[in-house]
């Protein structure tokens, strides 16, 4: 019988909220690292969660790709990404499939049930938080599509009381079709939506500081005007990021990208996106 | 009546429904010969289901399949591991390309179910697809164009596919068996979604007898992004798929104020021609991003037609000639064995 209760690696959790797009390569990796990094800035203790299964980013964004998951008596334990316990900040740790497998390179290929299977391991198994630190936030990162991955994590949370989903989108027409698709499958499953981050959305020019929007403008918050969906804000583009990602070493102080995106310009405009969702004062799971 | 996912569901979802219980972890898949029979069968509520299911032959469908496909000279995957690099966007370029030339029937087929961007792209959105005796008639957006997507069977725009893999099998079945392209045609361009599952083992299950020319892999320039496509390459390498060659899009771009050149996604690695001379496959070209693609493609105009003279566009002409250099060399190269 299925029981009616949240996963047990959940019970830890205060908040939990999913970042969904039904386009790839929106950023929703990006948009879910930036929005780590923010919460912990904030003094949150933040764990992400990966069910890119064939294609997991996260590691590498976080600078970690080459740690790995170890087993402790109550489950896998994520791997810690920042604990500075002299620091003000929280603590973030993450779990993701790219940390199981052998060589980075090789390819997963799953059918859904495999898939499935897995989601539903990461969700019985990995250790989020303790009882005398619990978890502020659960961020999950999903693949684009609404498939079998959406639809298993949209089981195991079934009970969980998840905070909902944040949408990622680009600009142009082409990525917000898609998108429609993804909020309506929201509403099907109950994921309440917290508000749509258009992302990409111009970029300015490093010799002359003229913006161009590479991917057209404004798609993002015509979206959420005409499906009356709060907009949490723009993101631009910014080769600066993708460069900090390049260049951290989880392994130095100053190196880590924590550290090294307080320097970016980035950092105010996603606090502002982040303080919009923190600030809805959403009920904790935790009593 | 025009097919529609809500009236008529592929043969296939029917089959899986009649299983009580989702699938197991390492299910050989009810329609394998070791349904029923395989070590993670024992103990599944649906064994008894899949082990009567016999006898199991080849597949019926095959040879109708095959036959289809025999009437398409070329077929191309369109694949990345990684979205959002414009696969779709380059599997639109390639169609309008080919078509060009107006002694040429192309056909384009979008795989990606959950997200199916082609129709908008080559401008047929909101069409809709009509059943004649021999099949499917795909969507015409040229004389010598035809586009297949699941978009034409939604009943809104909006309708998000929730499906999970075993019914997306069925869809691409009955896209390679149903649509009727036509006496005869030159090239079939096969967009695939993001990653290595389901629609990318399906599609190349079912056109393996027949034979693919090869995969055209597009990526974007950043390390996170070649990351995945080296999942896919070794995807490819399993499943026996001849790479055509690697394109690399967004890399670079114009500002139009100051004509000053700016690196979006930076190739801290080498980028696209470095990943090309690790694995020893062919590098395409590269493709520069210009602001007027995107909008081309939400027009769904054919951007040559509008922004003929750009960089871009010789950019992308000249992949689309190495690209069909290799599919002509790897015909000729079969013919001399």
């Amino acid at each position: 019988m299925e029981l009616q209760e949240a996963p047990n690696s959940l019970k830890n959790v205060r908040h939990i909220i999913l970042i969904l797009s039904g386009k790839g390569g929106v950023g929703k990796s990006s948009v879910t690292t930036q929005t780590a990094l923010s919460l912990v800035n904030q003094g949150f203790n933040v764990g992400v969660l990966d069910i890119d299964l064939t294609g997991p980013s996260l590691p590498r964004m976080f600078g970690v790709e080459s740690k790995q998951v170890h087993q402790s008596t109550l489950g896998w334990v994520p791997v810690s990404v920042y604990n500075d316990p002299a620091s003000p900040r929280g603590n973030l740790s993450l779990m993701s499939l790219g940390f199981l497998l052998g060589n980075r390179n090789n390819s997963v290929v799953w059918r859904g049930p495999k898939k499935t299977a897995m989601i539903r391991q990461f969700l019985k198994d990995v250790v989020w938080g303790t009882d005398d630190i619990p978890l502020d936030y659960l961020l999950i990162d999903t693949p684009p599509g609404t498939s079998d991955e959406h639809i298993a994590i949209a089981e195991e949370l079934r009970w969980a009381q998840p905070d909902g989903a944040m949408i990622v989108t680009t600009p142009q027409q082409v990525s917000t079709a898609d998108v429609r698709k993804e909020i309506n499958f929201c509403k099907k499953v109950g994921f309440n939506v917290l508000g749509i981050v258009e992302n990409m959305s111009g970029f300015i020019c490093p010799h002359c500081s003229e913006c161009t929007d590479i991917f057209s403008s404004g798609g993002g918050k015509l979206l959420s005007e005409q499906l009356d969906i709060e907009f949490l804000g723009n993101v631009p583009i910014d080769p600066t990021f993708v460069e900090m990602v390049e260049t951290q070493n989880n392994d130095v102080n100053e190196k880590k990208l924590v550290s090294l995106y307080d320097k970016s310009e980035l950092k105010p405009i996603m606090a502002e996106i982040v303080a919009k969702v923190v600030n809805k004062n959403l009920p904790s799971r935790l009593q | 009546m025009a097919p529609s996912i809500v009236s008529e569901r592929p043969r296939e979802s029917l089959m899986s429904s009649q299983l009580q219980a989702p699938e197991p972890e390492h299910c050989p898949g009810p329609e394998s010969e070791q349904a029923g029979k395989g070590d993670a069968c024992d103990g599944c509520p649906n064994q008894s289901i899949c082990s009567t299911q016999l006898p199991k032959g080849p597949d019926p469908d095959m040879p109708i399949i095959n036959q289809r496909l025999s009437q398409i000279d070329h077929k191309i995957l369109v694949l990345s591991g990684k979205g959002g690099v414009g696969k779709s966007t380059f599997t639109s370029m390639l169609s309008w390309a080919l078509a060009a030339d107006e002694d040429m029937e192309v056909g384009a087929m979008d795989l990606d179910i959950c997200g199916p961007s082609l129709p908008r792209m080559l401008g047929a959105e909101g069409e809709s697809i009509h059943q004649s005796n021999s099949g499917w008639s795909p969507v015409y957006v040229a004389d010598n164009l035809g586009l297949m997507s699941i978009s034409f069977m939604l009943p809104d725009p909006d309708s998000a596919v929730i499906w999970r893999g075993a019914k997306k099998n069925g869809l691409i079945k009955q896209f390679l068996k149903d649509v009727h392209w036509g006496e005869h045609l030159d090239y079939l361009v096969v967009d695939t979604p993001p990653g290595t599952s389901d629609e990318h083992l399906s599609v190349t299950t079912y056109m393996k007898e027949t034979g693919i020319d090869g995969a055209l892999i597009v990526t974007t320039p950043q390390e996170v992004a070649l990351l995945d496509v080296r999942k896919e390459i070794d995807f490819c390498r399993k499943a026996g798929i001849k790479i055509l060659g690697l394109v690399e899009n967004m890399s670079g771009f114009v500002c139009p104020n100051c004509k000053g050149e700016s690196q979006i996604f930076k190739p801290t690695t080498g980028g696209g021609e470095q990943l090309c001379k690790d694995l020893g496959i062919p590098f395409l070209g590269s493709v520069p991003l210009d602001p007027r693609i995107g909008k081309s493609c939400d027009a769904g105009e054919s951007f040559f037609d509008s922004y003929a003279d750009s960089p871009a566009a010789t950019a992308i002409l000249d992949v689309v000639d190495a690209l069909r250099d290799q599919v002509e060399l790897s015909v000729e190269g079969l013919k001399l064995n």
